[in-house]
């Protein structure tokens, strides 16, 4: 695993989800974890969303103090540069959607080119109406890696839609994602499925991440 | 399945009104709306419509009484500050007679406030808003699928009836995911003989006005949409009743207020109230006379809103004061929860033993 992982992608493809989950799995493994929520343009359901269940956990949070207030500001604290200062932890940087969200990591890119120990993910998801396929969503990868001035080096699969996500919607998402990554040239790191769907899927071929959702449901 | 896609409420509206023939989108951005804009601003370029950034939302509203005028669908979205910068325009769209749709994902007021989910335009949405006499159609959400829907709705309502369609919905609402449906279209359409699309030299020109400076004149047109208004009432409220049939206790809430109603009330049934719901789907025309009939049965009633108490006053002279209606909410950019929900059910059960 690389120092840095960038979860990046179109904007409510289950960003903020897969850090969240990726970042108690390290912690789980003894690996000392940091997220840094880089989201500068999502006012709603953000990690902070998480906090409580992350500082349990020990993973330290890096977010704007205006995130999830009342203050509509996309600032970014200080202690952000510890993700390429900071070199004892592994640190997953959770950022804003589509192009717009991925320019905050522009001042970063330099040093995290530099350092060249980084994993930028995709997150596509199919069922979004602007991504449901390969094409377009090549297009929005390649929208985040000009704003951001980083390359993706591998795509997660998070098909899915809310509630209705069953074997067969992640199974048939398989199709768009390969032909994602043919287009770009970067693997399928892995595949997303909420836990219960993740055991209905017993002969996938592929990695599957099993996740468990973090977000407020109302 | 394969034909549900995962939606922000905002997205929703967006596709739903390309898929009701909207071509025409006019806005400026500002939290928790911005997702419809920046879903316009990819569409429709794509699909030979227009996205336009306007300078400011007075001017977003004047674009949107210029292509009404036209007779083409047309839009524009903000959210309450916003909404109130277009309420000039909303005024003249209806002394014009022209149909549009008005989006407002409502965020905590008065003044700039703040970003958080709200419902307190509730007042703004159903007494037109702005000055002079008139109403809009005011369609109120509860879901992500119904973004979509009453979307569509709202065009033919507008068209149909020529004045503002209003979808009064709260930031929750617009940012919430959920599965949809795409499988939507608008069915509906009439003729606009009124619509000023150049006269080829054929027929008389048509005017599009809203200055009448004698009173006579000014009257009479105020009374003709009046009666407009009249029909809309009798035959165009909806609404949604949840375990009302033997309900005691009827509970009135509209959009996310009402889905945290329906987990309060689920929970009071466990404990043996008979507590009901009734959801107004419009909030103009008010279902007034389903609220009056449930005044018959029902001991007492309970307004559960995102502002200080404001549909509670519809409410209360829907059913004619017949029966006590009691207020549970919050303001500011909260939500109440369940449990507040119960605790007011429970204790209006008691008091009205």
């Amino acid at each position: 695993m690389k120092r840095i992982t960038i979860i990046a992608g179109h904007y409510g493809s289950g960003k903020t989800n897969i850090a969240v989950n990726l970042a108690l799995m390290l912690k789980k493994q003894g690996i000392e974890t940091v997220i840094a929520d880089l989201d500068i343009v999502n006012p709603y359901f953000r990690t902070k969303d998480s906090l409580d269940e992350l500082n349990d956990a020990g993973i330290k949070l890096i977010s704007s103090e205006y995130a999830n207030s009342n203050v509509d500001i996309p600032a970014i604290p200080q202690d952000m540069y510890s993700i390429v200062d900071d070199k004892s932890s592994h640190y997953i940087v959770d950022l804003g959607g589509d192009d717009r969200g991925a320019y905050a990591l522009g001042r970063y890119a330099d040093k995290i080119k530099e350092e060249n120990d980084y994993d930028m993910f995709f997150v596509f998801n199919k069922y979004r109406p602007l991504t449901r396929d390969a094409e377009s969503a090549f297009e929005v990868m390649k929208e985040i890696e000009d704003a951001s001035k980083v390359k993706f080096t591998a795509i997660i699969n998070n098909s899915n839609i809310g509630e209705l996500t069953d074997a067969g919607a992640v199974l048939s998402s398989s199709e768009e994602c390969n032909k994602l990554s043919f287009l770009s040239g970067i693997p399928v790191i892995f595949t997303t499925a909420e836990k219960s769907v993740c055991d209905s899927l017993n002969d996938f071929e592929g990695q599957l991440f099993p996740l468990s959702l973090q977000k407020k449901i109302i | 399945m394969s034909d549900m896609v995962l939606m922000k409420g905002n997205e929703a509206i967006a596709e739903a009104a390309i898929k009701a023939g909207c071509r025409h989108y006019f806005g400026y951005p500002i939290t928790p709306q911005t997702e419809v804009a920046a879903y316009m601003s990819k569409k429709m370029p794509k699909i030979g419509g227009t996205f336009l950034q306007a300078e400011s939302e007075v001017a977003a509203i004047n674009m949107v009484i210029g292509v009404a005028s036209t007779g083409k669908r047309v839009m524009t979205s903000s959210s309450s500050p916003g909404i109130s910068l277009k309420s000039e325009g909303i005024s003249y769209l209806a002394g014009c007679d022209l149909p549009a749709l008005v989006v407002n994902v409502q965020r905590g007021g008065p003044g700039l406030g703040g970003i958080q989910p709200s419902q307190s335009d509730y007042w703004q949405a159903v007494k037109g808003g702005s000055h002079g006499d008139f109403h809009n159609i005011v369609l109120a959400p509860a879901s992500v699928q119904e973004m979509a829907s009453l979307t569509v709705k709202g065009f033919e309502l507008a068209d149909k009836y020529r004045m503002v369609s209003m979808i009064l919905a709260d930031g929750t609402m617009g940012q919430m995911m959920e599965p949809v449906s795409l499988d939507i279209e608008s069915t509906f359409t009439v003729e606009k003989p009124w619509a000023v699309t150049g006269t080829k030299g054929e027929r008389k020109h048509n005017i599009v006005n809203s200055l009448f400076l004698q009173p006579e004149e000014l009257e009479k047109k105020n009374f003709e949409r009046f009666e407009r208004y009249s029909l809309i009432e009798a035959t165009e409220a909806m609404y949604e009743e949840y375990l009302m049939d033997d309900a005691e206790i009827c509970v009135v809430a509209f959009g996310i207020t009402s889905r945290v109603a329906k987990n309060a009330i689920n929970e009071a049934r466990k404990q043996g109230v008979k507590v009901g719901l009734i959801r107004p789907i419009t909030l103009w025309p008010f279902p007034k006379a389903v609220l009056n009939k449930a005044a018959d049965k029902c001991k007492a009633f309970i307004s559960v809103e995102m502002n200080m108490g404001q549909m509670i006053e519809d409410v209360e002279l829907s059913i004619r004061c017949k029966k006590p209606v009691y207020l549970c909410c919050r303001t500011g950019g909260m939500i109440p929860s369940p449990e507040q929900v119960l605790a007011k059910i429970n204790e209006v059960n008691e008091k009205e033993a």
